[in-house]
């Protein structure tokens, strides 16, 4: 067998042969590429294409797609805040430009639609961290704190 | 002796602060076990001492529970009326055992169904599905013994079972639920339908908005793998994308494409992932399987309901509603019971202006139909839709002409791209909601572009705007591909009707 042609990164190899056996490797090895740099990127998508035997462009395809997945790292810290139906009908949208404004340049405060707890929102999430019943000071010390 | 104190470790109950009561117990010397949550959301975290309920507790509250002159008691909590006016069967576990342990599972019946189910012929299985009556509780309301009848008879020795925990509805949390307080039911369900069709392999697709209910699943998966053997299930988890929810674009994620909707025929019970026979079904309905399998249970679900609409139904009562929580209960009750005397109204103590039923592609229903019942069919006929069984409460200050502006705006962003009236309807439904909100009655722009030559130039009416709007509403409705396109009309338009003053400049 011929070397492969592109020099992986000692981590994306861990992930590539971790995932070697499954049926449909492909997300959730985009999972741990994400995690683990931050970003999927172009070189990133090239040596997964390699492994599974995909053009690029397929690859790209699906990086693209999903909202999880980003090209380039954020070393921001993430403040997540849903904006879907339910929180809005508890107020979120009132809350959103003081938010924002705590975020400033600093924080990425990104929106997401639904995380669950739609009886007892505003809510968000930092991490893995769930944060329910928010009213705005308490929104914006999460994202002063982030 | 330490007495023992019961708190829910569910993401909803973390959220409102859990662990921290619970680390205050266990520092004032108590036992605490971490269960299900109830389902009250109102009160969580809701503890439970001797079965008494005391809730919304913080740390602060620890001494006066645990001395008895806590102002935050409940009374028996299997007797408050939230939880007593329920029938409860996929919930019938929820509050009362820990989600991980296997010995509470057996002995609150768990494994009867799957055990039950391996000592008959698969046809048996799926002629007691049938007979339940159960129907596909993700929202299209498909009868799940047809779907598994097709599965089982489709050519071919490879299959699989895949269940959809995409739950990204807003105002549904029903299958989170299951997911972390009751994971072994759903895996029991899904080894029942793998012994009704002839499957394998199994696959829960969770979104990636869950990490809780992925690391419950995952932990239940490894505990559990040698009662389902030689089924075999692994969680895949989605990547943010709302579409997935939708069968056909859930099997492309799995298989590691992009989550575009795929046409249909062919049906996934005939050639579903990777090609193969494949039942696709929501949690609730193979976490409902279990029960329907155990002695009798098929009768029993069959007696619940009304019409075509069997068994029971789990209502999640969210958004502006000062009791919020999951409420199971057979089919046949109204919204008007659900919203006030259930929920006891909105949190804010003002009037009730809407509820959306369905998440974000339920129509928004008026106070004056509340005596709708909650059925499948009787909501079709009023241009609704029960879907996941979310129920979202909006107080007065909702303005429904930008609730419908963001039912365009979330499609746009969710939409797949695969089909036309969805991929572009939905950004042009924005801009005519814009139009009609803003009434200033400008020429249209696009109408202007140099390759628009037979295009009126002048300025359209608001008339027109919401002729226009109509028009654009069926071309979505009967030419998407899937519910998210087909279905964003009914927030757009049931706003529209009911509310005509909110579209008002």
């Amino acid at each position: 067998m011929t070397a492969p042609v592109i020099a992986l990164d000692d981590a994306l190899a861990g992930i590539l042969v971790r995932h070697r056996d499954r049926e449909g490797p492909l997300l959730p090895i985009l999972h741990d590429v994400q995690a683990e740099f931050g970003c999927v990127s172009a070189q990133a998508e090239a040596a997964i294409a390699h492994a599974l035997n995909l053009t690029r462009a397929e690859v790209h395809g699906v990086v693209s797609f999903y909202h999880d997945f980003t090209a380039r790292p954020d070393p921001r810290p993430e403040v997540q805040v849903c904006r879907a139906e339910a929180c809005q009908a508890r107020g979120v949208e009132r809350m959103i430009a003081a938010a924002e404004r705590a975020a400033g340049e600093r924080v990425s405060l990104r929106t997401v639609y639904c995380l669950g707890l739609c009886s007892v929102g505003p809510n968000a999430r930092v991490g893995d961290t769930l944060h329910a019943r928010l009213d705005e000071a308490a929104l914006v010390e999460l994202v002063r704190t982030a | 002796m330490s007495r023992t104190v019961r708190i829910s470790d569910d993401a909803l109950a973390l959220a409102c602060g859990a662990d921290a009561v619970a680390a205050a117990f266990e520092q004032a010397g108590c036992a605490v076990e971490r269960v299900s949550s109830w389902g009250m959301h109102w009160l969580e975290p809701l503890v439970e001492l001797g079965g008494i309920g005391f809730g919304p507790a913080t740390p602060g509250d620890v001494a006066a529970i645990l001395d008895g002159s806590s102002e935050k008691g409940i009374g028996p909590i299997a007797g408050h009326p939230f939880i007593a006016r329920q029938q409860r069967l996929t919930f019938a576990r929820a509050g009362k055992t820990r989600p991980l342990s296997l010995e509470d599972y057996e002995t609150t019946g768990g494994w009867a169904g799957l055990r039950r189910a391996r000592s008959l012929p698969p046809a048996q299985v799926v002629a007691e599905v049938t007979q339940s009556g159960l129907r596909g509780r993700g929202g299209a309301g498909f009868p799940a013994g047809i779907k598994w009848k097709t599965v089982a008879d489709a050519p071919g020795t490879r299959k699989y079972v895949v269940c959809n925990a995409d739950e990204g509805d807003s105002g549904t949390f029903a299958d989170r639920m299951v997911m972390e307080g009751d994971p072994f039911q759903l895996l029991e369900g899904m080894a029942v339908a793998a012994h009704a069709v002839g499957a394998q392999q199994g696959y829960v697709y969770v979104r990636s908005e869950y990490p809780h209910a992925i690391a419950r699943l995952t932990a239940a998966i490894g505990i559990a793998a040698p009662v389902l053997a030689p089924f075999r299930v692994e969680v895949r988890v989605g990547a943010g994308a709302y579409v997935c929810g939708e069968e056909t674009s859930l099997l492309n994620s799995i298989e590691g494409r992009r989550g575009e909707v795929r046409a249909k025929p062919p049906l996934p019970a005939l050639s579903g992932l990777f090609g193969c026979p494949t039942v696709v079904n929501n949690v609730l309905t193979l976490a409902a399987a279990p029960h329907i399998l155990a002695e009798g249970g098929a009768g029993e679900y069959a007696r619940l309901g009304m019409e075509r609409s069997r068994g029971t139904t789990a209502v999640q009562l969210a958004g502006n509603i000062r009791h919020g929580g999951l409420f199971e209960t057979a089919f046949g009750m109204t919204l008007h019971e659900l919203v006030h005397d259930i929920g006891g109204g909105t949190a804010s103590g003002r009037p009730v202006k809407a509820v959306q039923v369905g998440g974000p592609l339920g129509a928004y229903i008026h106070p004056d139909q509340f005596d709708l019942p909650f059925d499948y069919e009787a909501f079709a006929a009023t241009d609704a839709l029960i879907g996941h069984g979310g129920v979202t409460v909006f107080d007065e200050t909702a303005d429904m002409g930008r609730l419908a502006r963001f039912a365009f705006a979330f499609c746009a962003a969710e939409s797949c791209g695969k089909c036309t009236p969805c991929r572009i309807g939905s950004t042009r439904g924005v801009e005519l909601v814009d139009r009609i909100l803003a009434g200033t009655g400008a020429p249209d722009p696009v109408n202007n572009l140099p390759q628009m030559h037979n295009a009126p130039k002048r300025a359209r009416g608001r008339d027109e705007d919401v002729a226009l709007l109509q028009d654009l509403c069926e071309t979505l409705k009967f030419g998407s591909l899937c519910a998210l396109g087909g279905f964003t009309p009914y927030p757009v338009m049931s706003a529209l009707r009911h509310w005509p003053e909110d579209f008002e400049a």
